[in-house]
């Protein structure tokens, strides 16, 4: 029988990525373990016939090269970004195979987030964390999972748990997560341990092929160079110095739990989208009411309007309000809150501007008309008002009358019309009756048709009905 | 289409959306936060995705692999989210890689505060990540440009390979506005070089790296020789009652709507001034400014900001010493008055003996 040795499909046959040396042979080190993983990897890949869909995150450290040999798409990752990288593809093309392969440094320092995390949403893609317990690339220096009193270029006297803490166990502690399907660690030290490392990517592989979630395979792998030390001794310092704080096995496996689903592509949505986005109808405005009367006093016509209260009063949804009719009548209009922490409890105000021409400022800093819902709002405002403009306050709730004479003081008890309708929280369209009735800027009935705009749920649309013509019935009852 | 009232930080998704965008990756931060919330309304509607990263570090670098994957892709934040989106940026340029990022930039340095400022003109404009790299930069004025400004940055995107930033501030994001959404709706160009599943785009590598100092030149100098095209064919700008002005204001997002106002009360006295907005921050439009500056009528220009004064070096270089250019500024979350802008501009008419 005649034994044919081939690589496997899914590496190049020459590397011509490769810039300089060989082309035929890979960068790594004598005895790294990078080569063996590769291997494993490609011949899964070929097997399981998904060498076109594979995606392949190269990590920052040895292994970023890895596009010179893998004929699979490649897409290289800032340092420990991987699976953040690979969280964005696998989310466009859910129908790809992510692998994301990691170092140490790459995965469990720099990239601790972004592993928990994608391992936390269970993305569905495959970890292959290569644990070498050294930063290879950089030239030897201390990694997470650096052994206690190991000696690095960057812990010259050996780690130190006092100084640097423990190595990190990152089997368990991505064990410690709800969503992983599937979690094991295994070793390159003798021909056994080679055999359980590619049983087990290839069982990563073949979960994310049946579309089962997150997988993450730690390999325990020899560094010779960063270790200082010969090859085939190396292999033996994983078993006596690495595999007793690492110790090797299936921490996890819920792969027969969850039932196998075909890998689908997301369909681009084009149909109907200004519906989805719940954008009005064609024509569902245009009601321009161009010849509608203006009030005489220009300024009123094309206000400047502040109004202000406490958080909770409705003072931002009035001038939501007078700002969604005035579009509805074909007005230009503005409106920009006070946003923040003052949402939270504190006073909340906001800048109304009404005009038949382009908007310049948007804040109000002079007003046209003041709203005023609370005491703090109306000593706050007040001096801003332009001399003649008009201040509208809840005198239910304000117990000092304004300061000015050179204003126009409409006293509206806003807030006890609205107990009265037997809701207080329509103490805002109350007002918002009583400021169009005074000032004529909208009829009432423009307010009423449009209040749908602004108000949301319609289940609360015949109470502010209500509300909005007792203001305007209250300002008649003055008259 | 009809009118329809929103935040500019509600508008952008809505422009993102119609442009084809269907990947958004965030993470909640004030003043931008609504973004975040309308794409996560949104995405899932139209078959796209939303996802809140565990960090705004993670969430430029899903953009990255969704960008690479050839989807249109995109993010927000505010300033401190916009300094650890930077790595990603960085990435993204280097590998050319499309993408949208949303800046809404407020109250700095460190943690400052959540009002608005224009004190990450420089981060944003002058790139605040690593290497020889340009990001374009769009600055709406308004929740309509929000929307426009989105649909145009994923063309720019695509067209040049290359991250597109909309840069405004938290009043433009906070504000509602009428805004209209053109009927037609876009769908991503095919992308020959992504990564993706199929034979082709197996043969495809996305990445930043090249160990060989002659080949990362020259993929430096190419790169230069794409954004010097882009500062050919995409300067935008809006001039404003510029005619016979002689006091040339220069002011983006909101400080050049508060400008428009201080100049229609300047020019009811009689004043002659007027303005020139960018619309592209970068491409900065310094060739229209030289231009401007060598009017004879042109006394002075004045860059008002939000900021201790940042974007006024690039009007300083522009006009390279033709005229006078001098600079007014609000910052730490004050937005200039129309009143104290056209003090402002009273007193420089003032002194050069009368604007009439």
């Amino acid at each position: 029988m005649k034994v044919k040795l081939e690589k496997s499909k899914a590496f190049y046959d020459v590397y011509e990525r490769k810039p300089t040396g060989d082309k035929t042979v890979v960068h790594y080190c004598p005895g790294c373990g990078h080569g063996n993983i590769h291997k494993m990897i490609t011949e899964a890949i070929v097997d399981l016939g998904v060498q076109d869909r594979t995606i392949f995150v190269s990590p920052v450290g040895c292994s970023v090269f890895a596009y010179y040999y893998f004929d699979l798409g490649n897409i290289q990752a800032a340092h420990g970004r991987a699976p953040a990288v690979g969280t964005g593809v696998k989310r466009v093309h859910p129908d790809s195979i992510v692998i994301s392969y990691q170092g140490d440094g790459d995965l469990a320092a720099i990239g601790t987030a972004e592993i928990v995390h994608a391992a936390n949403r269970g993305e569905k893609m495959t970890v292959i964390f290569v644990n070498n317990a050294i930063y290879g690339m950089t030239g030897g220096q201390m990694a997470p999972t650096t052994l206690e009193g190991q000696r690095t270029t960057t812990s010259p006297y050996g780690r130190s748990p006092a100084n640097e803490g423990y190595p990190v166990r990152v089997a368990e502690l991505i064990n410690a997560l709800q969503a992983p399907v599937y979690i094991e660690r295994t070793a390159l030290t003798d021909a056994k341990s080679i055999n359980k490392t590619r049983q087990a990517i290839r069982k990563a592989l073949q979960y994310q092929v049946e579309n089962k979630g997150f997988s993450l395979v730690e390999v325990l792998s020899a560094c010779p160079t960063g270790w200082g030390i010969h090859p085939v001794q190396a292999r033996q310092w994983i078993k006596e110095n690495m595999e007793p704080v690492f110790p090797l096995g299936c921490l996890r496996d819920r792969g027969a739990e969850i039932p196998a689903s075909p890998l689908e592509p997301r369909p681009f949505v084009a149909e109907g989208l200004h519906e989805l986005l719940d954008h009005p109808a064609p024509g569902a405005e245009e009601e321009r009411a161009a010849g509608a009367p203006r009030p005489a006093d220009p300024f009123l016509g094309s206000p400047r309007v502040k109004v202000a209260g406490f958080g909770g009063q409705g003072v931002l949804l009035l001038g939501l309000g007078l700002a969604s009719v005035g579009m509805k009548l074909g007005r230009h209009v503005s409106w920009l809150p006070s946003y923040g922490p003052e949402m939270r409890g504190g006073t909340a105000n906001c800048s109304v501007r009404i005009s038949d021409e382009f908007i310049g400022a948007p804040i109000v800093n002079q007003s046209d008309i003041l709203v005023a819902f609370n005491r703090p709002s109306l000593e706050k405002f007040e001096p801003d008002l332009r001399p003649g403009g008009m201040l509208f306050y809840d005198s239910s709730l304000i117990d000092v009358s304004p300061q000015r004479s050179d204003i126009v003081t409409v006293a509206v008890p806003a807030t006890k019309l609205a107990d009265e309708l037997g809701n207080t929280k329509a103490a805002n369209m109350v007002m918002f009756g009583a400021i169009v009735e005074r000032t004529g800027l909208f009829a009432v009935a423009d307010v009423v048709r449009n209040l749908g705009s602004f108000i949301k749920l319609k289940k609360l649309i015949p109470l502010n009905e209500q509300a909005v013509e007792r203001g305007g019935a209250y300002i008649r009852s003055l008259a | 289409m009809a009118k329809t009232i929103l935040k500019g930080n509600e508008a952008v998704i809505h422009g993102a959306i119609l442009a084809g965008c269907r990947a958004y990756f965030g993470y909640p931060i004030t003043p931008a936060s609504e973004i975040a919330e309308t794409a996560a309304r949104y995405m899932p509607r139209v078959g796209g995705t939303f996802l809140q990263a565990e960090s705004e570090v993670a969430a430029v670098n899903m953009v990255y692999g969704a960008a690479g994957a050839g989807a249109r892709a995109m993010t927000a934040s505010s300033g401190p989210g916009i300094s650890l989106k930077m790595e990603g940026i960085s990435y993204m340029a280097g590998a050319e890689l499309p993408c949208v990022v949303v800046s809404i930039a407020r109250g700095g340095p460190g943690l400052g505060n959540i009002a608005p400022e224009q004190g990450d003109y420089h981060q944003v404009v002058w790139c605040g990540g690593h290497g020889n790299y340009h990001n374009i930069v769009l600055a709406p004025n308004s929740v309509q440009e929000m929307s426009d400004h989105a649909m145009l940055a994923f063309d720019l995107a695509d067209r040049y390979r290359n991250p597109v930033f909309i840069l405004t501030d938290g009043a433009i994001g906070q504000m509602m506005e009428p805004v209209e959404f053109p009927a037609e709706v876009h769908a991503p160009p095919a992308k020959e070089w992504a990564i993706g599943v199929g034979e082709r785009a197996r043969r495809n590598v996305v990445s930043s790296i090249n160990l060989d100092p002659d080949e990362l030149e020259q993929q430096n100098l190419k790169l230069a020789e794409k954004y010097a095209r882009i500062t050919e064919a995409e300067v935008r700008f809006e001039e404003y009652r510029l005619d016979d002005a002689e006091v040339v204001l220069v002011a983006y997002g909101i400080v050049s709507r508060v400008a428009r106002t201080a100049i229609e009360a300047l020019r009811r006295e009689g004043l002659r001034v007027g303005m020139l907005r960018p619309i592209t921050l970068w491409p900065f439009p310094a060739a229209r400014l030289r231009e401007l500056a060598e009017r004879p009528a042109v006394r002075e220009l004045l860059c008002v900001e939000m900021s201790t004064g940042q974007m006024v070096r690039d009007v300083e270089l522009a006009v390279l010493g033709r005229k006078p250019v001098s600079f007014f500024g609000r910052c730490g979350g004050n937005i200039p008055s129309d009143v104290e802008i056209a003090e402002q501009v009273r007193r420089r008419t003032a002194r050069q003996g009368g604007g009439r």
